[in-house]
């Protein structure tokens, strides 16, 4: 065994055990943090596979953003998830049965020889594949690049569209309203005279 | 290789659709003005119509570097897609007026949908395939949650986001195995990688199925039907109304382009597994229709049991059949049309016309929508001589020539039975004695009451007449097979 399947082996074990700590994980944040260490070690292995610029990705847009608020959402909510799946316990034995039988039997369907794929050779030490990627984006791929972008914007507008709520009776401020206030109108000068008796007394 | 802006105006449609919707979210961010964005909605998708039209080839056009397909199948899709959604807007104004929920975020969601559906009518590669069902997915789970009061409505679009991301999931594996095997996600690469040089049959059908799965879901086929009853029941009329017409025409093309298209050479293996799906559909769906009191919720059994036939047109693997299909398909989505658009537009305020006794006695006052309804009902149930009848006969006749009597006869028998639910509310609206306090009498927008005769005429004048649009399905699939 070289040392890139060694490698390989070692962060592919890494990476099983956490999705498995994300499902049985009795602490929500151990679950979140768990899934973490998932995404850093599929990272690990992209870059396994040359796909430097992917590996990349997934670190900071999923680990550093998307976690990072997923970490604050389950830390702000107060869910009891072990009351949430009661019987997940009870049915384990024979989901995990059923699972361990699925592996299998897609294990021996899906052996990698099936495919008649060889492995892939090295690219040389001056090939980008940032370069290649935005290239490919730009151009072959234009038209699923922009669709993708269309349904960030359709998830931007769903999520606003099912959030926001005009309330009349919010007692929200408009900074913009606010800068544009001169004192007339607001302000009344009134002349006052002191009345507070023990005011009076310092007075004499 | 063609230049990039013929591309751009091979897409003119989709590429217009995404403008409009657009515009109508920045008149909504600005104006708010309810007619302004409603008008705007009708006109950018007549302006799509049109599109669809003007850019039409009629020989198969590859653009995007074999992304997008323009073929005359995919167009008339596209243009009957616009239509449907026209119309589902027209019946629902009143009812989204009367909830608050006529607004640019509905209308833009919808014009999304839109644009998600002609995505994948004309989508040639597996990508665009699966971008173009997560923008009409993911449109259409907001939509089914925008009476945000109702818990009903919340529960409804929980269940559709949380089903329709396992489907997504099942079609992306399927999808992912079948690349591994033919090292091409275009449709056209994928087909002939697999007629010439099969690598390993069974990693073949396990891709597929999965894929035939994910499509089962999108369709609402059983036995991967569960969400479709909660939805179309949990979900506001208006937008039952939707989600049960036009993307039905988005799913049909889905299910053309990547079974026929992409994996033709396994015809042997998807058939059998389309035969199991349509005869489960068509058993649970008449079935389970007849222990419905919900309107709703037995239109959606009732969608069930249409997939089941579409799906028997398709197995075929005959250009008859898919003509069939592409026939079925249409009729349905006009007849649901009908069906759904008269539950939206005899809702009011604060109740829906959902319940089968709302329609008890309906000939008494209003004559004309008992009419139309009886028609709809009549024609889904597949009586001459409406156009239902001739959409499930064109689809028997494929199955018998294609050698499939068996199939044809249980088919006709699941039919039978599920007549009885549909002249039950023929019975229910003509021969019943309306209740004391009548539950549903719709405010009179003459606009859908005009449009849902028209809807309910054609579905007559095309069980008369249907040899044009049988011609028109034909010719369209005809051209559009590679």
């Amino acid at each position: 065994m070289d040392f890139a399947s060694l490698v390989f082996y070692f962060l592919a074990a890494i990476l099983l055990l956490a999705g498995l700590r994300v499902v049985t994980a009795k602490n929500p944040v151990h679950s979140a943090l768990a899934l973490v260490l998932t995404f850093f070690t599929a990272a690990g292995l992209w870059i396994l596979l040359e796909a430097e610029f992917l590996a990349i990705a997934l670190i900071l847009v999923y680990v550093g953003a998307v976690m990072v608020l997923f970490i604050f959402v389950v830390m702000m909510l107060d869910i009891n998830i072990e009351e949430m799946r009661k019987g997940f316990w009870d049915h384990l034995p024979l989901a995990g049965l059923v699972a361990g039988l699925m592996a299998v039997e897609m294990v021996m369907v899906l052996g990698g020889d099936r495919f008649g794929l060889s492995a892939p050779t090295a690219k040389p030490a001056s090939y980008s594949n940032t370069r290649e990627l935005g290239l490919l984006l730009y151009t072959d791929y234009v038209y699923a690049f922009e669709l993708a972008a269309v349904i960030l914007l359709v998830a931007i507008v769903a999520a606003i569209a099912l959030t926001l709520r005009r309330n009349p009776n919010r007692k929200n401020i408009d900074p913009g309203w606010q800068s544009r206030q001169t004192a007339k109108g607001h302000i009344r000068m009134v002349n006052l005279k002191p009345q507070h008796p023990e005011y009076k007394e310092a007075d004499e | 290789m063609t230049s990039i802006s013929s591309d751009f105006v091979t897409a003119l449609p989709e590429i217009g659709l995404l403008a409009v919707a657009c515009v109508v979210l920045l008149v909504e961010a600005y104006n708010q003005s309810r007619a302004a964005v409603y008008l705007l909605t009708l006109t950018g998708l007549l302006l799509t119509a049109a599109l669809v039209v003007f850019t039409g080839a009629g020989v198969p056009v590859l653009a995007f570097n074999g992304l997008y397909v323009d073929d005359p199948m995919g167009e008339v899709l596209k243009l009957l897609t616009c239509f449907s959604a026209i119309a589902a807007v027209i019946y629902s104004r009143q009812f989204l007026t009367d909830r608050k929920m006529l607004s640019g975020d509905y209308l833009g969601l919808l014009l999304f949908a839109v644009l998600g559906m002609l995505v994948m009518i004309s989508a040639n590669h597996f990508l665009t395939l699966y971008l173009g069902l997560e923008l009409l997915s993911l449109a259409l789970y907001a939509m089914v949650a925008m009476e945000r009061d109702s818990a009903r409505a919340t529960e409804a679009a929980m269940k559709y986001f949380v089903l329709g991301a396992l489907a997504s999931g099942l079609l992306l594996y399927g999808m992912s195995l079948i690349y591994g095997l033919t090292g091409s996600l275009e449709l056209g690469k994928v087909a002939e990688a697999l007629h010439f040089n099969v690598k390993s049959e069974i990693v073949l059908a396990f891709g597929l199925v999965f894929i035939v799965a994910g499509l089962g879901f999108k369709l609402g086929a059983a036995p991967f039907h569960m969400w479709a009853p909660d939805v179309y029941h949990g979900a506001p009329a208006a937008v039952t109304l939707f989600v049960g017409t036009a993307p039905k025409l988005a799913a049909f093309a889905f299910a053309m382009r990547i079974l026929v298209d992409g994996l033709q050479p396994a015809h042997g293996d998807w058939q059998q597994m389309l035969a199991v799906m349509a005869v489960a559909s068509l058993a649970i769906g008449n079935i389970a229709a007849i222990a419905q009191t919900n309107i709703k919720r037995m239109l959606a059994y009732s969608t069930v049991s249409h997939m089941g036939f579409l799906l028997l047109g398709m197995m075929t693997g005959s250009l008859a059949g898919y003509s069939a299909a592409m026939f079925y398909a249409v009729t349905y989505v006009l007849m649901s049309l009908g069906g759904f658009g008269m539950v939206t537009y005899l809702s009011r305020t604060g109740a829906e016309a959902e319940n089968l006794d709302d329609f008890k006695g309906l000939n008494a006052h209003h004559p004309w929508l008992a009419a139309i309804m009886a028609m709809v009902m009549m024609s889904m149930a597949g009586l001459p001589p409406f156009v239902g009848f001739y959409a499930k006969l064109t689809v028997l006749q494929a199955l018998v020539g294609a050698g499939w009597i068996g199939l044809a006869v249980v088919a006709v028998l699941f039919s039978l039975i599920g007549a009885f639910f549909y002249l039950r509310v023929v019975w229910l609206m003509y021969f019943d004695t309306p209740p004391a306090e009548s539950p549903v009498y719709g405010q009179h927008a003459g606009d859908a009451v005009m449009l849902l005769s028209v809807n309910g005429l054609a579905i007559l004048l095309l069980g008369i007449l249907p040899q044009t649009l049988l011609t028109l399905c034909a010719l369209a699939v005809q051209m559009s097979l590679r």
